[in-house]
């Protein structure tokens, strides 16, 4: 088992990196596969929170590099996936604490034991963001149908580039296809179009992610709700499955009608 | 277009994305771009006569890559000689 590391990365914050990690996390352990989470935000941490974790925390990140702990003791246990582990940012330091070589150590130290390490990477295109990609293998970058969200993804591509950090992949998230279908919102294809990275999801707005969130418990676990759907999607294309994409609502409307028509949703 | 024959938002979002991505990554500003136009059609027009009106310089994309695409019709000589 070598597990591979991948990055999720915005520029802008709030774009829903740290939902989609949790997400893909669950969907990857629900499928029965060993999975990683490392909090990246160093200082503003909340990964813990959105996977409800945050009453078990003892050790940090910070603490395994700067040798307070062993690896083992600062990887949290999920309470129902028993494949799942989190390693939390620490909350009273800031992103200077830790370094690009730190995180590759962390995550070779990880890599044997694992199938997937998850990185949430913070906002910005400084040095936690920096720290983030280091070790990745892949890097996904999550953004919005939205302008500024848009742009700052081509800025984060346009490092990547830079940083030879090969083929990543785009997640558009919050997609709203009532505004896109009356061309209120950039459709996933004009955000294709512009950004110029292959697509790896799309997930819908839904008002589901904020319940899950509120409760702790991401909402890949939830068979009805179609944002998390498009999360188990994600997870089953990070493995190499073919999943076909929906809610490209600017096409041709088959897919929807195929949909109504087998029953299948997004 | 809608009914008050206002851009629907959408479309206009791509055009200002359009616009802006390419400023961003080539660090050209579009003031930048029009001064780099005119020089370019300077230098062409010590050497042939061209049609200034139909003259079109733009950035455009292609996936991740820009290329600065110059389409410039020339007039011809006999066509020249008989105006």
């Amino acid at each position: 088992m070598t597990a591979q590391v991948i990055t999720l990365s915005s520029g802008k914050g709030g774009v829903g990196k740290t939902t989609a990690v949790a997400n893909i996390a669950v969907a990857l352990a629900a499928d029965g596969l060993k999975v990683v989470c490392i909090d990246g935000d160093i200082g503003l941490r909340n990964l813990d929170v959105v996977l409800g974790l945050e009453n078990r925390i003892v050790y940090d990140v910070v603490d395994v590099i700067e040798g307070r702990c062993k690896l083992r003791q600062a990887m949290i246990r999920d309470k129902h996936l028993t494949g799942l582990y989190l390693i939390p940012a620490a909350q009273t330091r800031d992103k200077t604490a830790v370094s690009p070589s730190d995180m590759v150590r962390v995550c070779n130290e990880l890599r044997p034991d694992h199938d997937y390490i998850l990185i949430d990477s913070p906002a910005g295109i400084e040095r936690g963001f920096r720290n983030a990609i280091a070790p990745a293998d892949r890097v996904f970058v999550v953004t919005n149908p939205e302008i500024s969200a848009v742009r700052d993804a081509d800025r984060v591509i346009g490092i990547l580039e830079a940083e030879e950090k090969r083929n990543p992949a785009l997640i558009i998230n919050r997609l709203n296809p009532a505004l896109v279908k009356q061309n209120d919102m950039l459709s996933a294809e004009d955000v294709l179009d512009l950004l110029g990275i292959p697509l790896i999801g799309i997930v819908p707005e839904d008002q589901s992610v904020i319940i899950g969130s509120n409760h702790g418990t991401p909402v890949a676990q939830d068979p009805r709700s179609r944002a998390g759907q498009a999360f188990r999607n994600i997870a089953r294309r990070l493995r190499g499955q073919e999943v076909p994409f929906l809610g490209m609502e600017k096409q041709s409307g088959l897919w929807d009608r195929l949909q109504k028509i087998t029953g299948r949703r997004a | 277009m809608n009914w008050f024959g206002r851009q629907r938002s959408g479309s206009r979002a791509k055009e200002r994305l359009q616009l802006v991505l390419i400023h961003d990554r080539t660090d050209l500003t579009s003031e930048e771009l029009r001064e780099l136009k005119d020089e370019i059609l300077e230098v062409i027009a010590r050497h042939v006569d061209f049609d200034s009106d139909a003259v079109q310089i733009a950035v455009e994309h292609d996936g991740r890559s820009q290329r600065l695409v110059a389409d410039i019709p020339l007039r011809s000589v006999t066509r020249r000689r008989a105006e």
